[in-house]
């Protein structure tokens, strides 16, 4: 029997490249996910182990509020003077340095625009000579208030040279400096992993990257000659006191790239969910193949049971094929993952200038997975078809199987059934307590739920569409063949709508978000002219607080309120808090709420949280900012979120404890009568200094905040590309063995005057409606899953349904021309299909 | 070797056709220099043992094959030597298929299956030629069946609706009537003669039956790819003698 199996694999190619190949690109997903994630990893742990390679010990103070890499961006924590002369009276300590290093020093290269920063830090810090790692490539270190040294990287990107005036965006709006030096890192290296590093003189790099002076972020220790890095960090920690972290260089590396490596875990699992719809998809076109292989072996298998295999050995005989199908793709995806996680990486690198890449490796993860991944994937997807195989009965060898149409009531019922139950899924995973795994799976279900349903709507749909094409007799044959048989029309295509369903989704919600979300923006926002930046590095841009008082000053303006913005931990819980100079101007300028002032130890909670927190005006909570000590706060007021920033409001005082205590935004309400393009331009001037930030009106300003979400449909589309391209290898597949299966069919055609164009035509119309029927299914049941949850997301404020008919009619177009694509090298095959040998073909 | 010259106008001819099968070693000759005419409105049947040839000649005066010396003409046009397209269309209008088996397409009913050639070309059936065919081979009341839905005895009458309707110059038949019963066979043969007969059809067929081969006007023995013998209006008794001769049977 083995013998018999393999023989009857190799002498079937065609069919095992094109359903290997589904399993090789997904599996190539999997592999790269994990490749990609593996060699960034390395990456990272190199880099910190430079970045760290002059620390022996590293003490800083324990940050106010811990925010993981996740949540957003953690805050530098800063400590005093006083503690890095502690340090240094510790024995054995060689040197202790205090050192500035914030992110948000942006340098603005010789075009006067802000160095792109996406990634890497942009480092603002203070001058404390060279060392092993730092080499001064030109010039010196700063040693005036107005001059500044910067990294090779900078000097680069800004193509910036000794002598050249340079402006830099802190904490403080633009200042002007010098630049006195540049500098590189041991090995020739512009950057430390694509950071943006600018030194000031101390003072000056305490006052503008801390916002006060005295004070560090950092001490970097040295240890004396003989003592162990452990021994001087046990020593320091005993010192020092609790309020402090102190770390060996070792760690600060490991605790740095862990910090990434949970984001990288993050993208992993982004890939691989990624990766598992393409393996989905996969198996409806394994299984379509293996169906259609065995409908052809029937004769083959009967003859096998009819010598005397049992049920047992023809579905062994199916599931080693399977085994070896899958272990065989799954090498070789696993090969093209490692190529796949390799690009990804150099793309990666690519977009972080000086960012250097680990050799690309291949992790024990990336190897198992692929191959179970590969190995059970393709065994499950022949399972049923193995079934069926094993209930071929022998006489069916001595018979002329034209394989009968089973009816499709099983079928349907069993779609059925799975459908209300992926439908029940969803439904509570959307408005019970279930969460994403819920609803995921609930899609899942559904999915399969429709898939089986598609043979029963295949019919009068396939007819329907098969329609367009009848005006001609290629059409019409090909309408014909179409539908002729349900089940393998109706797997195609429910593959392909897989992807086009989760694209055309995912469409839906953002779309309905975005228009019902511009939508209470624009009723709730009375501001018609709005200062912001787009948020594009980890930090959003904030701007002078004089632009908010010089807007209010220009003529035709009735109020400008700005607002300071950060994370805080009020009873313990990670939040965003919003300050203001004055309640009632914003109230005025944003919501048209009318809130008193705070007072120094008050707060105003949104009713919203109030409910949500189960607290009462009147009650008194623990506010701890960036900076300064936990302070508590009564709350003396409420309001509707809705009409307002944010949830909480913290006296302006508050402010100055604020990561960056600068505003975010700047609200501007016009007297009546007076245009936005009357007082624009004034604004702009304003803000002419802050390359970052600009003034806007409040429509541009609503489509510019909600433009993220077109981005995330834009991804959802490339990801989920993969998983359409293996649908499309799915109506290939589909097709080549269609043709294969009616080869002595053709050669009728043939042999009564069908023309080579008239058969080419004909496969393809069949395509098209396969692709069609499929892509139109997408777009239904997309639809669907889409409004179910725009309408669980009510509450969430989430109250327009929007149907993307032109992104659909698009997807619609391109299922038609994949549909002719997928034709190509069948309709060749069939039209070079020798007649005579067509016609005696069996 | 001798094509017998047909005294009314030609429907196909064949002229010194060779046809030679692999190359070197493998080679095998199917036809050696056969030379035939098929005169306008006779039933000729092509006989010989297994392996002698029939069907490729049959496929080469059909422009399913190419022939590797000599020519062949249907009508008036040369076949060999034109291209696919040429060809396609020649099969389209002017040639008429029954294969042995496999002859519809499940797809279609009986009736469209009738009309396929026609439809292919964009041409409508001249309605009066339809009822007669449709009549001839009694098929009135299975129009709307598909093939499976059709005994094979029906499904040849079908396939030989097909061939006729578009009115060819020939008819090619390869044993029409190898996988039926005597009965059904009696029926499709006659079916044919009745179409020489009274419509003036021209057809080829080949053959293993003395009795099938006793329908036609005239057979033509073939043996290791040679013409051999001709008999005219045969007989079954005339037919077996002829094959039992020694001269047949090679
Ligand atoms: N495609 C081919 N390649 C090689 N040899 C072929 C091919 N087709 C036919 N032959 C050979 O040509 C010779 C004639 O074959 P042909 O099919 O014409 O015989 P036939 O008279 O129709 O036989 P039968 O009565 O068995 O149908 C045979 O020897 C056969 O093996
Ligand atoms: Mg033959």
């Amino acid at each position: 029997m083995l013998r018999a199996t393999l023989k009857s694999l190799l002498g079937r190619k065609l069919r095992l490249v094109l359903s290997g190949l589904a399993v090789v690109l997904g599996v190539m997903f999997v592999a790269g996910a994990f490749v990609v994630t593996d060699t960034l990893g390395r990456s990272f742990d190199q880099l910190f182990a430079t970045a760290f390679e002059g620390t022996d010990v590293g003490v800083s103070a324990k940050p106010k509020i811990e925010v993981s890499e996740m949540e957003g961006e953690q805050v530098a924590s800063t400590l005093p003077a006083a503690a890095v002369q502690q340090v240094r009276n510790v024995q054995g300590v060689k040197s202790a340095t205090g050192v500035v290093n914030s992110d948000g020093a942006r340098v603005i290269g010789s075009d006067g625009k802000v160095l792109a920063g996406t990634g890497p830090p942009r480092l603002g810090e203070n001058w404390v000579g060279t060392d092993d790692l730092l080499q001064l490539r030109e010039g010196r270190g700063p040693t005036a208030d107005d001059e500044i040294a910067v990294n090779a990287l900078i000097a680069k990107q800004g193509k910036l040279k000794i002598g050249d005036k340079v402006g830099v965006l802190t904490l403080e709006p633009k200042k002007m400096f010098t630049l006195v030096g540049i500098w590189g890192y041991a090995g020739d290296k512009d950057s430390i992993g694509g950071s943006q590093e600018v030194a000031f003189t101390e003072p000056v790099a305490q006052k503008l990257m801390i916002g006060r002076t005295g004070e560090f972020n950092m001490i970097n220790v040295k240890a004396a000659d003989g003592v162990t890095p452990e021994q001087l960090r046990d020593r320091i920690a005993a010192t020092i006191g609790a309020g402090y972290d102190v770390k060996t260089g070792d760690q600060l590396a490991e605790d740095n790239a862990a910090g990434l490596k949970e984001f990288l875990g993050f993208f992993n699992k982004i890939l691989l969910g990624f990766a598992s719809v393409a393996l989905f998809v996969g198996i409806f076109l394994i299984l379509n193949t293996f169906s259609i292989i065995i409908a052809q072996r029937t004769k083959e298998l009967a003859m096998m049971r009819a010598l005397g295999a049992s049920r047992r050995q023809v579905i062994g005989s199916v599931l080693l094929e399977a085994v070896v199908i899958g272990l065989v793709a799954a090498l070789l995806g696993l090969g093209a993952g490692v190529g796949v996680g390799a690009a990804l990486g150099q793309f990666f690198a690519s977009l972080n200038d000086g960012f250097e890449m680990a050799t690309v490796g291949v992790p024990l993860s990336a190897v198992v997975s692929s191959l179970l991944v590969g190995v059970l994937v393709t065994v499950v997807a022949a399972l049923l078809p193995a079934l069926r195989a094993s209930r071929i009965s022998p006489v069916a060898a001595m018979q002329d199987v034209a394989t009968p149409d089973r009816p499709l009531t099983k079928v349907s019922v069993a779609g059925a059934v799975v459908g209300a139950t992926g439908g029940t899924l969803l439904a509570i995973g959307l408005y019970g307590s279930g969460g994403l795994w819920l609803i995921l799976g609930g899609v899942l279900v559904c999915f399969i739920g429709i898939a089986l349903l598609t043979p029963l709507i295949s019919r009068p749909v396939v007819a329907l569409l098969g329609r367009l094409f009848s005006w001609s007799v290629p059409g019409r044959l090909g309408r014909l063949n179409s539908g002729r048989n349900p089940r393998r029309t109706a797997i195609t295509a429910a593959a392909l709508m897989v992807g086009i369903a989760l694209v055309t989704g995912v469409t839906v919600v953002m779309d309905s978000a975005k228009k019902s979300l511009a939508a209470q923006a624009e009723d709730t926002i009375r501001a018609q002219v709005i200062i912001g930046g787009d948020q594009n590095g980890p930090r959003p841009p904030t701007f002078d607080p004089a632009v908010i008082d010089k807007t209010a000053q220009i003529a035709g303006v009735r109020g400008a309120a700005g607002i300071w913005q950060d994370q805080a931990k009020i009873n313990g819980e990670l939040t965003y808090v919003t300050a203001t100079k004055d309640l009632a101007v914003l109230g005025d300028a944003f919501g048209g709420l009318q809130l008193s002032p705070l007072k120094d130890d008050q707060m105003a909670v949104s009713t919203q949280q109030l409910t949500e927190k189960g607290w009462k005006v009147g009650d008194t909570v623990s506010v701890q900012l960036s900076h300064g000590d936990e302070r508590r706060y009564t709350i003396t007021e409420s309001y509707d979120e809705d009409a307002m920033v944010g949830g909480y409001q913290v006296p302006f005082a508050a402010a100055k404890d604020f990561g960056i205590p600068q505003p975010v935004f700047g609200f501007v309400r016009l007297t009546d009568g007076t245009t936005v393009d009357q007082v624009l331009p004034a604004i702009k001037a304003l803000v002419a200094d802050s390359p970052e930030v600009s003034a806007t009106d409040r429509t541009t300003f609503i489509q510019d905040q909600l433009a993220d979400l077109d981005t995330i449909i834009t991804m959802v589309q490339v990801l989920l590309a993969l998983a359409i391209l293996i649908a499309v290898l799915g109506v290939v597949n589909t097709l080549a063995l269609s043709v294969l299966e009616r080869t002595r069919e053709l050669g009728l055609l043939r042999a009564v005057g069908l023309s080579r164009g008239q058969t080419m035509r004909m496969v393809t119309v069949e395509a098209v409606v396969i692709s069609v029927f499929g892509a139109l299914l997408g777009v239904a049941v997309g639809s669907g899953l889409g409004a179910a949850v725009v309408r669980a997301l009510k509450d969430d404020g989430i109250d327009q349904l929007v149907l993307p008919w032109g992104g659909m009619g698009t997807y619609l177009v391109l299922a038609a021309l994949v549909g002719v694509l997928a034709a190509v090298l069948p309709s060749i095959k069939a039209a070079r299909l020798n007649v005579l040998a067509a016609i005696a073909h069996d | 070797m001798t094509g017998t010259q047909a005294p009314e106008p030609m429907a196909a001819r064949a002229e010194e056709v060779w046809k030679v099968y692999g190359k070197a070693e493998a080679q095998v000759v199917a036809l050696r220099g056969v030379s035939a005419t098929f005169g306008r409105g006779r039933f000729t049947a092509i006989m010989g043992p297994s392996g002698s040839g029939k069907s490729t000649l049959m496929h080469c005066l059909a422009g399913l094959d190419t022939v590797t010396r000599g020519t062949v003409h249907i009508g008036g046009t040369e076949v060999t030597g034109l291209n696919d397209k040429a060809m396609t269309k020649l099969r389209r209008d002017r040639v008429g298929f029954i294969f042995q088996q496999f002859n519809l397409l499940p797809t279609l009913t009986a009736a469209e299956n009738i009309r396929l050639p026609l439809d292919i070309a964009g041409r409508k059936p001249d309605p009066q030629w339809w009822d007669t065919v449709i009549e001839t081979v009694g098929l009135q009341d299975r129009l709307k069946h598909r093939p499976a839905q059709l005994s094979g005895g029906q499904q040849q009458r079908v396939a030989c609706a097909r061939a006729l309707i578009s009115r060819p110059d020939v008819i090619f038949a390869d044993e029409p009537t190898g996988n039926l019963d005597s009965k059904s066979g009696a029926e499709v043969l006659s079916f044919l003669r009745d179409s020489v007969r009274e419509h003036g059809q021209t057809i080829v067929m080949v053959t293993h039956d003395p009795v099938a081969a006793s329908y036609t006007d005239r057979v033509i023995f073939l043996a290791d790819g040679a013409i051999v013998h001709e008999l005219a209006n045969p007989t079954p008794e005339t037919v077996l003698e002829a094959m039992k001769s020694g001269e047949v049977l090679v």
